[in-house]
């Protein structure tokens, strides 16, 4: 038999070996993943922020500053949502159903909170790849104005990780992919991205339909944004608030993650 | 030295009970095989013994561990090949071997030492670089096996190796395999080909309905439950049946199946001519040493493969 010391090295870090798995896979799409990292800011800084901000006039309503500026970093917690959604939804189908190569990973030492932890921390790197060109082109588009902008990066990061935890934990629930996906794209996704302040802020909506954004981590993400890229004023509790909300939602998020991915293997 | 004993073992899925209350043990270095139809408890019996299910009640040791206090330890000594290849379809061959042993936990460079002594023993050497989507149904499962030794398992566990595959590469399989045992792996088995039980397992366990039928060496089985010989006779689909009662007192035992009639007897030869001499002549006939189809059939009542 060999040691067992080989064994307690994978207990305690075994989340790193699937983070190599995974990014032997992203390898193979170098490319696409490259090319939609940079085409995506672009349409959407052409198209909404500088096509439909040429015909916003009042800026008294968005704080004093260009459209563009205020829609920055909405644009950039909402990629960050987009790349982690798509990095653990994929990986866990693939998992869990299409491939079940989670089967072959819970066949090794690896556990079922290995396995998830693994899968998140390398949505979380390839996000973070995503997030920092996303952050460069809004720079070029003259979309940052502060010089605590650089922070909207790690807030950014913070509500896709955050929500992409929740997501994953359900993804690893679900047997039918396509009820899923047009679940979580038309009922979750869809409605926080148009009413979470994403293109006007939040207190211009209806009352009855801000709850929307209050729960939403891209919200919360977009808000502590504004305030780094451009001096958008809040209160500190707001700001605190902000923080301990996308926290306690990625640890409600991983928690059920690493249960649900668990107890999915041992059927 | 026992690797894996198993007692009063009982898995439930809600109402349904797969496995009914099983003991076996298995030594060092044995092969040993779990036989028996789909449906009969095989699979949730080494999910189990893989430390990946766990049991509704009973004792399982393996390795000397309850798998259900060490399941990272015990599985990081087991080599395990699903019924289903599960392989990595975008990766190379080399990078499913190369991540497979890192899941385990061991340096890049030991993995990569070995790759090609992996690959040459499942016949992919030529096939190192290509995706595994562009093997065929026997290489992918001979990749797979290969996979399964990244890690020097003491115990190699194959659910239904070669279920699926065409006979030329059931047989290189089997070759592979026989080279495993060998060496001294101990191998868990479950099929439901006799024939691949026969070639394989030292002693085998038959299984059915989650309780087992029977235990022992293919040829005690054969002794024990079986005849010598069988004659098989066919008078074609309408009249099978009718000839039942006139045979029945030629051979030891009469069997009906839709398309045959299979008698046991010790000599096939000696009986088949009492039957012609009788003025029976089926249509077709056929002598053929007992196997562990006929065991199976002995003790279910029905055939292995339906």
């Amino acid at each position: 038999m060999r040691s067992q010391t080989a064994v307690r090295k994978v207990s305690l870090t075994g989340f790193r070996y699937v983070v190599e798995a995974r990014i032997l896979n992203m390898i193979k799409w170098t490319r696409i993943i490259i090319f939609v990292a940079i085409a995506n800011p672009i349409l959407y800084l052409l198209s909404i922020g500088i096509g439909v901000g040429s015909l916003i006039d009042s800026k008294d309503g968005l704080g004093g500053v260009e459209y563009l500026t205020f829609l920055a970093p909405a644009l950039l917690a909402t990629a960050a949502i987009q790349g982690m959604l798509d990095e653990v939804i994929f990986p866990t189908f693939e998992g869990f159903k299409w491939v079940k190569n989670f089967f072959a990973m819970n066949s090794t030492s690896l556990t079922g909170t290995d396995i998830a932890g693994g899968v998140f921390v390398a949505a979380l790197l390839r996000t973070t790849f995503t997030v920092v060109i996303y952050w460069i082109a809004l720079y070029f588009f003259g979309a940052l104005d502060s010089p605590t902008a650089w922070l909207a990066i790690p807030a950014a990061i913070f509500a896709g990780a955050s929500f992409g935890a929740l997501i994953m934990a359900l993804a690893a629930r679900a047997k039918n992919e396509d009820v899923f996906m047009l679940i979580t794209g038309r009922f979750i996704v869809m409605p926080m991205f148009l009413f979470s302040g994403t293109f006007y802020p939040l207190e211009l909506m209806p009352t009855f339909l801000q709850w929307i954004g209050w729960i939403s981590p891209l919200w919360h993400a977009t808000d502590l944004g504004r305030f780094l890229t451009y001096g958008h004023q809040i209160s500190t509790t707001t700001l605190i608030f902000h923080l301990i909300y996308m926290f306690a939602l990625l640890v409600v998020g991983l928690y059920f993650a690493f249960h649900n991915y668990t107890k999915r293997l041992a059927k | 030295m026992d690797l894996i004993v198993v007692k009063n073992l009982v898995k439930q899925f809600g109402d349904f009970t797969a496995v009914n209350g099983i003991n076996f043990s298995v030594k060092q270095g044995e092969s040993f095989g779990l036989l028996g139809p789909n449906g009969a408890g095989k699979s949730s019996t080494m999910r189990i013994i893989g430390a990946t299910s766990q049991r509704t009640s009973g004792e399982v040791l393996i390795l000397g561990k309850d798998p259900e206090q060490a399941g990272p330890q015990i599985r990081a000594h087991l080599g395990v090949v699903p019924q289903q290849d599960n392989l990595d379809e975008e990766l190379t061959c080399a990078e499913n071997l190369y991540i497979y042993g890192r899941y385990f936990g061991l340096p890049k460079i030991t993995v990569k030492n070995k790759l090609d002594e992996l690959l040459e023993f499942a016949q992919l050497l030529d096939k190192k670089n290509s995706k595994v989507k562009s093997l065929s149904g026997g290489m992918k499962r001979r990749l797979t096996i290969a996979r399964a030794l990244v890690s020097d398992p003491d115990i190699l566990m194959l659910d239904e190796p070669t279920t699926g595959l065409d006979p030329q590469a059931r047989h290189i399989l089997w070759d592979r395999l026989f080279r495993l045992k060998e060496k001294g792996v101990t191998l868990l088995i479950t099929t439901h080909h006799m024939d691949e039980a026969e070639q394989l397992c030292d002693r085998l366990m038959v299984m059915d309905k989650g309780e087992i039928m029977a235990e022992g060496s293919p040829t005690e089985l054969i002794k024990k439950y079986s005849t010598k010989e069988v004659l098989e006779v066919r008078f074609g689909s309408d009249r099978n049946s009718q000839m039942v009662e006139q045979l029945q007192s030629f051979a030891d035992r009469l069997e009906e199946l839709p398309d045959r009639l299979l008698l046991y007897t010790e000599s096939g030869e000696d009986l088949l001519a009492k039957i012609v001499a009788a003025n029976i002549h089926p249509n077709t006939s056929l002598v053929r040493r007992s196997s562990l189809e006929d065991v199976f059939l002995r003790l279910t009542g029905r055939s292995l493969i339906e």
